[in-house]
């Protein structure tokens, strides 16, 4: 009987997972993570944007590999998508996120994923996005940087703005960012974008 | 009385945002305000009045990703 229970769960959010799509803004540690988690999960599409291209200095905490320095984040997180599940759509958009166009690739999507790096464009992500997609759930990091204090991250909702965030963490230009932390946080955004897809598990 | 995240506060007549945030020490340059869960543009603090009753988010970022 609770076989059976796990199974329609089990069909129930696979068919709804593979007709979602999430929008990740930024291919650093937070997104390449939430994207592979979310891919793993057996999400059927993302739209994925970044400008920047694969560094060694990220590969400390960012999904990428060694053979893959200099190659777009773009390119390089499809292609890790792909060895993981080909049958995942991959949107992806080589371009740098400006001020007035910051909500065009994330307009179809149901959940978007912000993944940015710095306070500001955070900020200005997340009020634009607001103010243009009003009824479209966000989920943002804040205060990633140091290891240590997993106890610390919490979700605040404020409606359809959900953050993950460590509100005693220090700015990453005066911290060091470290896998497990930055990955913990990418998996909590991903976990979040599951559970509004999904509804709360019970 | 207005609510600033959570916490009870004093609403004082014809308050802009950027009062506000001054008054309750909010001295983070970069934050997301919401009235009422409608997002105020940051453009727009300080001529935006709060009303009476408002519930006020004011969303800190900190950096790193």
């Amino acid at each position: 009987m609770v076989k059976n229970m796990n199974i329609r769960k089990y069909d129930k959010i696979k068919k709804k997972l593979q007709n979602s799509t999430v929008g990740i803004a930024g291919l650093g540690g937070l997104g390449s993570n939430a994207a592979v988690a979310l891919t793993r999960a057996g999400l059927g599409k993302l739209v994925l944007v970044d400008f920047d291209k694969v560094e060694k200095s990220n590969l400390d905490r960012q999904y990428y590999f060694t053979d893959q320095i200099g190659k777009l984040k773009t390119e390089a997180i499809a292609e890790n998508i792909k060895k993981i599940n080909p049958d995942v759509l991959v949107e992806t958009h080589n371009i740098k996120l400006t001020k007035s166009s910051m909500d065009v690739f994330f307009k179809d999507v149901d959940v978007i994923i912000e993944a940015l790096d710095n306070a500001e464009t955070k900020t200005a992500f997340i009020e634009e996005i607001l103010l243009k997609l009003p009824d479209k759930p966000v989920v943002a990091a804040s205060g990633v940087a140091g290891y240590g204090h997993s106890d610390r991250i919490k979700t605040i909702r404020s409606g359809n703005l959900y953050i993950c965030c460590d509100e005693q963490a220090k700015s990453s230009d005066d911290d060091i960012l470290m896998a497990p932390r930055v990955c913990l946080m990418a998996n909590w955004e991903a976990n979040i974008a599951l559970e509004i897809i999904l509804g709360e598990d019970k | 009385m207005i609510e600033v995240n959570g916490r009870k506060v004093e609403w004082v007549k014809n308050e802009t945002v950027t009062e506000l945030l001054k008054r309750v020490k909010y001295t983070f340059p970069l934050v997301v305000v919401k009235i009422n869960d409608k997002v105020v543009p940051k453009n727009c603090f300080s001529e935006t009045i709060i009303p009476d009753n408002s519930r006020v988010a004011v969303i800190h970022m900190i950096s790193g990703g």
